[in-house]
């Protein structure tokens, strides 16, 4: 049941008995444990395993799923550069340089003192104000060479996080333009009591004819979802709201969360009256930490109103409450069977379905799992009826859609626009010139050429979740295909062994290719890896890991054929240098002692 | 009109970084050695002493490539071979040999032939008859193109069988099942 967040306990037992001991909350422990060491120490893992009653094993293999727990000693101070194309397009490389620099620490490491660590993470959702970090899991937006100098300052005087200027983790909404929702100002409930005036059926009945289908990315027709929820057996349902926001370019969850947070708590109560649910999740992505006290606070208005908890308005038998979950750095997690399995304490490893989360989710139970945009839509749908949403969009989109731009463009932030709207279009509208390329959807998503903006965003032309990354002609599509295939390489769960394999192959290529040692067979190796990982991983993740690689290779070849020193093999590395070392230890320089890189330079 | 007795396929195999585990394998398929012998025809191999390869249709590499020698032999394996096959996890992956990928060479060197405990006054070899080993120890296809692989440590005989036969009766070789396995 709700916990009191902000009453942090002060030593390992309070952080067990706030959670009950229960290990289905795993995770949370880790987390909260975390926040008294920096880090989990063995023993406390040892400690937790037997407080739970669970193998030490199950704790050890959860602490080393998540990026953000960490089971060796991390800085006092932990510094993450988010990784992001958009973010290395706006200098984070040199900006983590010069940090690592003045504060005498080397990237991935801890410096001598313990005072300070410096790593890259994935896409932390701040790409319209980037560059950004994370100090000790808070946000940090709007890098600049003299905020370094400053944060380096601060590090070094070993000032406390809440001693910081405000300002540096002001996250701004930077919403561009507004429609339905955006411009929905709604007083909390009103959406609820409409609904429950048209009884449990007639909400679904609304929902369905609005033909509202998921905000997450797959697209799937709502109605349909929380109906064979509804019709699953099992009287104890659960509503989870995916705000796991993991894919790169991806940032409107975040907004919705910090200025609309009771439009998406009133969605998932809509969710829960329709399919009778009493028990929901929000599964907040652990780079979204700092919402948490203003989300636990909008949760605990909701239930001072009656907007939460037994008979909510007043309305007998229904009674459902909201406890928020944290993430702990895992894109896969946004996944939704791995979302349940991470909820439940684990792994975040995706399920072999069926059964579908909607007949076996959370703990065996039927579990609807949604999109925070979709939850917060629904509010509309409930108070102007089924048929008003579906007079916009499109004819297999209804409704509108939010765009988190970023990139090359004079006003980066959130779009409201009804499906169908034309690239051309968004492209003016947030000041893009001489745009080359547009990547929609994310890194899993699609890459536009310019001779393709005249297409429209919805599910049956270009499908999205909502990023929008813009690329102008000084920016090289190889480069950003091949950030993208380090995101994935980075996040694959190892689960299954295409995409385990597989992904760090597709980066050795694309490295190689890189570091100026690319043949034209590399490029066959490529396409066939881009097959194999389409066709043989056993989820979404690693299906969709070849999608950069495979649109930048047909519409921006040359940027991979420029690349290329061979027309037929070349080795993957500089053969004579890799005899340096040996040389250097034997003194030697005959000719024996070299190698030609270039078999024909060695007849 | 006599039809042509078709040309036994050349076959040449060497054992670069491996532990010759791959070649005893190889040898593991018994019996059907006579009738391999009887459809090809080896060239440089452990099993004959022919020290260079000439050339042949198919050639099969075991172990990755640790020193300046097992890269001339590659490319030497590379120039006459029609089709080149890794056999084997170290020839596929680096395997065993490449766990000193996690250490700098000079590492490896000084702790065997200057640190080690009864060594004295020891000195690293620098004879110029002597390979010089690579920084790395590098899977094959890194240093010239590979046109199959065939995992496993080593892959059984049975594995090593069936693939061969494929190729020679000119089907593209499909290992499936128990045959493929990467332990
Ligand atoms: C690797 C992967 C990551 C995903 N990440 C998210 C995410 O961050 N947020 C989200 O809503 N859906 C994400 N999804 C989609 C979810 O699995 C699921 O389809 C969605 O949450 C359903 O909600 P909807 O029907 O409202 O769109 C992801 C899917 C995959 C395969
Ligand atoms: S495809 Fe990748 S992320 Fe998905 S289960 Fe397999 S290894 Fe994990
Ligand atoms: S793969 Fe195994 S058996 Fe073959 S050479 Fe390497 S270690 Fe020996
Ligand atoms: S992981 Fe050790 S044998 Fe498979």
């Amino acid at each position: 049941m709700p916990t009191t967040p902000l009453a942090a306990p002060v030593d390992l037992d309070g952080v067990l008995q706030r959670h009950q001991h229960n290990p289905t909350r795993l995770l949370q422990i880790l987390i909260d444990a975390q926040d008294l060491a920096g880090w989990l120490p063995a023993p406390t893992l040892t400690h937790i395993a037997a407080a739970l009653g669970i193998p030490r094993a199950r704790v050890e293999g959860v602490a080393g799923f998540y990026s953000f727990l960490y089971t060796r000693p991390v800085g006092r101070y932990r510094v993450l550069f988010s990784d992001n194309i958009t973010d290395r397009m706006l200098g984070n490389d040199g900006l983590m340089d010069a940090l690592c620099r003045k504060l005498w620490v080397e990237p991935g490491k801890l410096s001598e003192d313990g005072l300070v660590s410096v790593a890259t993470t994935s896409c932390t959702g701040l790409c319209d104000q980037g560059p950004a970090i994370l100090v000790n899991g808070l946000a940090i937006g709007q890098l600049s060479h003299r905020r370094i100098n400053e944060i380096a300052e601060l590090i070094r005087q070993q000032r406390p996080l809440d001693l910081w200027p405000a300002e540096y983790f002001r996250v701004d909404d930077n919403i561009r333009r507004k429609d339905a929702l955006l411009d929905l100002q709604m007083p909390p409930g009103d959406a609820l009591r409409a609904a429950i005036a048209r009884g449990r059926d007639g909400w679904l009945d609304e929902v369905r004819a609005s033909r509202l289908r998921g905000r997450g990315g797959a697209g799937f027709a709502t109605a349909v979802k929380w109906e064979s929820a509804r019709n699953a057996p099992g009287a104890d349902k659960v509503i989870v709201c995916n705000a796991d926001e993991g894919e790169p370019g991806t940032f409107k969850d975040r907004v919705l969360l910090n200025s609309y947070a009771d439009l998406v708590f009133e969605g998932m109560t809509l969710a829960a009256w329709a399919i009778g649910a009493s028990e929901g999740f929000l599964y907040l992505r652990g780079e979204y930490r700092y919402l948490r006290p203003q989300l636990e606070a909008a949760l605990a208005r909701r239930r001072e109103a009656g907007l939460l908890g037994t008979a909510i308005l007043g309305t007998p038998g229904f009674d459902f409450d909201i406890q928020i979950h944290l993430g702990a750095g895992a894109y896969v997690c946004g996944e939704e069977s791995a979302l349940i399995e991470s909820l439940e304490g684990k792994r975040g490893t995706p399920r072999i379905r069926p059964p579908f989360p909607v007949v076996k989710g959370y703990l065996g139970r039927p579990t609807a799992v949604n999109n925070v945009e979709t939850h917060a839509k629904t509010c509309l749908i409930a108070l102007y009826g089924g048929e008003a949403f579906a007079d916009t969009g499109t004819a297999q989109s209804t409704g509108t859609k939010l765009l988190s731009i970023s990139g090359d463009c004079a006003a980066p932030g959130i779009y409201e626009y009804p499906f169908g709207v034309p690239i051309t279009r968004i492209l003016e509208d947030c000041g893009a010139s001489d745009t080359q390329a547009v990547q929609v959807g994310g890194a899993a998503g699609i890459c536009l050429a310019n001779y393709e903006f005249h297409r429209h965003i919805a599910y049956e032309d270009v499908p999205t979740a909502g990023a929008f990354m813009v690329f102008d002609g000084t920016r090289d599509l190889f480069d950003v295909a091949r950030a993208f295939v380090h995101f994935f390489a980075h996040e694959s769960c190892g689960f299954c062994t295409p995409c385990r394999v597989g992904t760090s192959l597709l980066k050795g290529f694309m490295d190689k290719l890189a570091d100026g040692h690319g043949a034209r067979a590399d490029l066959n190796d490529i396409e066939w890896l881009d097959r194999l990982l389409k066709n043989a991983s056993h989820c979404g993740l690693g299906s969709a890991a070849p999608n950069p690689v495979i649109d930048t290779l047909q519409k921006f070849r040359p940027a991979y054929e420029r690349r290329l020193v061979s027309l037929d093999f070349e080795p993957a590395f500089d053969l004579d240098a890799a005899l340096a070392e040996a040389r250097q230890l034997t003194a030697r320089d005959d000719p024996g002692a070299h190698l030609k890189t270039h078999e024909e330079d060695a007849q | 009109m006599t039809t042509p007795v078709p040309r036994k396929l050349r076959v040449a195999t060497t054992s670069l970084a491996g532990c010759f585990g791959c070649h005893m394998s190889f040898l593991d398929i018994d019996e059907h050695l006579f009738e391999l012998v009887e459809l090809i025809e080896f060239d440089r191999s452990p099993l004959t002493d022919i020290k260079d390869v000439g050339p042949c249709d198919i050639g099969l590499i075991e172990g990755g490539v640790c020193n300046s020698e097992n890269v001339h032999v590659l490319r030497e394996f590379r120039r006459n071979c029609k089709t080149l096959i890794a056999l084997g996890a170290c020839a596929v992956t680096g395997g065993l040999p490449a766990q000193r990928n996690h250490l700098s060479l000079s590492e490896c060197l000084r702790e065997v032939y200057q640190f080690r405990p009864g060594v004295e006054n020891g000195q690293i070899p620098n004879d110029p008859e002597l390979p010089l080993p690579l920084d790395k120890v590098r899977p094959i296809h890194e240093v010239v193109r590979v046109d199959y692989f065939i995992p496993g440590c080593p892959p059984s005989g049975p594995a090593i069988w069936k693939f061969l036969t494929d190729l020679i009766a000119g089907r593209t070789p499909r290992l499936t099942g128990g045959l493929l396995h990467y332990d």
